[in-house]
């Protein structure tokens, strides 16, 4: 066990950056974890990775691992990463962003992105708040919680990220949770090896800005709470009527990618004798 | 230059060409009035030429990947008016911040708000200046004629590029839209600076460290070089950092490396100002009005000259603290309600009167105007 969830320390700038941010208790170090397990496991050299981050406790995620980082602002990570990845296409280019990020502030990068269908991998660390500034309601905060910013219990229907996803263009959609840590890493692997716009939702806990306003005041409490509310589609099985939240692969198709048709773009203009 | 070619273009065609002849290997925009040409013409010339267009979201994602790309190693610039120019502050602060080039032109038309989408102004001089948080030195560029929009498109390239910083083209919606004849050097002959790349192996990289020039070398993603580009304020390696003793150094280098320079950033010119009592002080579209104003006043023997300002900012603190001694007057005539006019008025200290030209409804500051206010 031990073996299987260990992080290859090679990737970590452990030389400067440690400690790290995160409060005790935190699911963004796991989910780290399972990235840098998902890069390992591929073969990816680090030099043709690149971690691009939004703005909050997951935007801080780019420091620390030893790729070519990029923290950029809040909510705009995604079109950071479009550009880089049209100037370097053959690079892997993750982009790592928390609920609030992605979906609020950079919901419009995010349906864009895809619908474009650009090879990017966003991986949406959700714990169902803005942690960093303290705790304050997001677009996944399920109604009824508490947050600093809904304090009699929040009324505002939260973004399903998947479905969103799904409905946008994405080619490849999962969710994980810190909890069930070996299937984040299996997910995230397939999210990168995928062509295409792929979304993996990790599920996290933040004990100290959600779960304490919650009665999940510890990380424990909310692991368990990951664990007892999610189920996964491989082991439901096909009569999965439950009101659980589904984890596993939720959509795996098809579609062409973005970079990859623009250059196609780019050799039929030459072979046509158009280019100048 | 005898091989060169005389052209008709547009503005905004001339953006387009100077920026090809810089070099540039990205765009990222979104249609805005009355800058939409520049778009159109980069989405039919960049696949041509194996670089990238991209049309985004919106402004904010326009910038963004401008950066994105730069990181990436391309020459990126993205074109806008004021709505989209004040969506990109935020993303055109984290490029001072983390210092990436990048060339944002701002067709200016009149504002505030949606304003006059198709009319002229000079409304966005001190948001080009301070429209993002924070202190940061920033370069922008002023073009007067469509030759000038190609030249100094090529020129924002080149300092952008050269500096490590954004620089901003800031044109007008007249000069945008305007055919003149333009002669095209020949691609050879064109000054294009590349960015300065590492000399050392990756391990004793560092992107902001100190150097002799105040200009580290910046390598693009993906070339063993791997490092952190971050907004928060950082460390020589990249990383965030609160500590002072990191901190001051980069805020007094990115400011350093900018004022050191002043005689390579800032261009003026002057036209009749060895005798003149009265001087008329002016930019883009608007310093043309000026100098037809200025030469029917000569005709009528005032001693009026004309500083016309390329470089708008940094200010150009020389060239009218020098005018300043030997003028009586000095007039200001701007496309707004007196942006540069403080600018003006803060190198002169009240050593001679200094009084505005202004037109802030969507219209040419015309030469019946100026001439107006030197009878005055």
């Amino acid at each position: 066990m031990e073996k299987t969830t260990g992080v290859p320390y090679e990737y970590l700038r452990s030389h400067k950056k440690f400690p790290h941010v995160w409060c005790p208790g935190c699911g963004i170090g796991i989910v780290l974890g399972s990235i840098i397990r998902a890069v390992d496991g591929l073969g990816l050299s680090k030099d043709e990775v690149a971690m691009v981050s939004g703005i909050g406790c997951s935007g801080r995620m780019s420091v620390y691992p030893d790729f070519n980082t990029l923290h950029t602002t809040h909510g705009r990570a995604l079109a950071f990463a479009t550009g880089l990845k049209l100037a370097k296409p053959h690079m892997t280019v993750l982009v790592v962003m928390g609920d609030g990020d992605a979906l609020a502030i950079g919901g419009n990068h995010f349906i864009h992105a895809a619908r474009r269908n650009i090879g990017l991998t966003a991986i949406v660390i959700n714990n169902s708040t803005y942690a960093l500034t303290g705790g304050q309601a997001s677009p996944t905060t399920p109604v009824g919680a508490r947050t600093t910013t809904s304090w009699f219990g929040s009324f505002e229907p939260a973004f399903d990220i998947c479905r969103l996803a799904e409905a946008a263009g994405a080619s490849f959609v999962a969710r994980g949770t810190a909890y069930h840590v070996l299937e984040l890493d299996k997910l995230i692997t397939r999210a990168i090896q995928k062509k295409g716009f792929s979304v993996v939702e990790a599920i996290s806990q933040c004990p100290v800005s959600y779960g304490r306003f919650n009665q999940m005041p510890t990380g424990v409490e909310m692991l368990k709470w990951q664990k007892d509310h999610t189920v996964s589609i491989a082991a439901a099985g096909k009569d999965a009527a439950t009101d659980k939240i589904s984890r596993g692969v939720l959509l795996d198709r098809d579609r062409p990618e973005y970079t990859e048709e623009y250059f196609k773009l780019v050799e039929r203009l030459k072979a046509d004798g158009k280019s100048k | 230059m005898t091989d060169a070619v005389g052209v008709m273009l547009q503005g905004n065609e001339a953006v387009v060409e100077g920026a090809l002849a810089a070099g540039i290997g990205f765009y990222g925009g979104y249609p805005i009035t009355p800058a939409s040409e520049i778009a159109e013409m980069m989405s039919r010339r960049l696949p041509q030429q194996g670089g990238v267009f991209i049309q985004m979201e919106d402004e904010i994602g326009s910038l963004a990947a401008v950066i994105g790309a730069s990181i990436g190693g391309l020459k990126a610039m993205t074109a806008t008016s004021g709505p989209g120019f004040s969506l990109m502050q935020e993303n055109l602060g984290f490029a001072a911040a983390a210092e990436i080039p990048c060339v944002i032109v701002d067709v200016q038309r009149a504002g505030p708000s949606t304003g006059l989408p198709t009319a002229p102004s000079q409304g966005d001089v001190m948001q080009a200046r301070w429209g993002t948080h924070g202190d940061h030195p920033i370069i922008a560029l002023c073009p007067s004629s469509v030759s000038e929009a190609y030249h100094l498109t090529i020129r924002a390239f080149n300092l952008s590029e050269k500096y490590r910083t954004p620089v901003i083209l800031l044109m007008d919606e007249v000069t945008a839209h305007l055919r003149e004849k333009v002669v095209l050097p020949l691609p050879g002959s064109v000054e294009v600076v590349e960015r300065i790349q590492a000399t050392v192996p990756p391990e004793w990289y560092f992107p902001y460290e100190e150097t002799n020039s105040d200009v580290p070398p910046i390598v693009s993603f993906g070339e063993g070089y791997r490092y952190h580009i971050d907004g928060l304020f950082h460390d020589r390696a990249g990383f965030p950092t609160s500590r002072l003793d990191e901190i001051r150094p980069w805020v007094e280098r990115v400011f350093r490396k900018i004022d050191r320079n002043l005689a390579d950033i800032v261009h003026t010119e002057e036209e009749m100002t060895e005798d003149a009592t009265v001087v008329l002080v002016s930019y883009g579209t608007t310093a043309r009005s000026a100098r037809y104003a200025m030469h029917r006043a000569r005709e009528r023997r005032k001693r009026v000259g004309l500083l016309t300002l390329q470089t708008i900012w940094p200010f150009p603190e020389h060239a009218v603290d020098h005018l300043a001694h030997q003028a009586r007057l000095i007039l200001v005539a701007e496309m707004n309600r007196g942006q540069i006019l403080l600018e003006v008025e803060r190198i002169v200290k009240g050593r001679c009167e200094v009084r505005g030209v202004n037109r802030a409804d969507g219209e040419l500051v015309e030469p019946r105007q100026i001439l107006d206010a030197l009878e005055q």
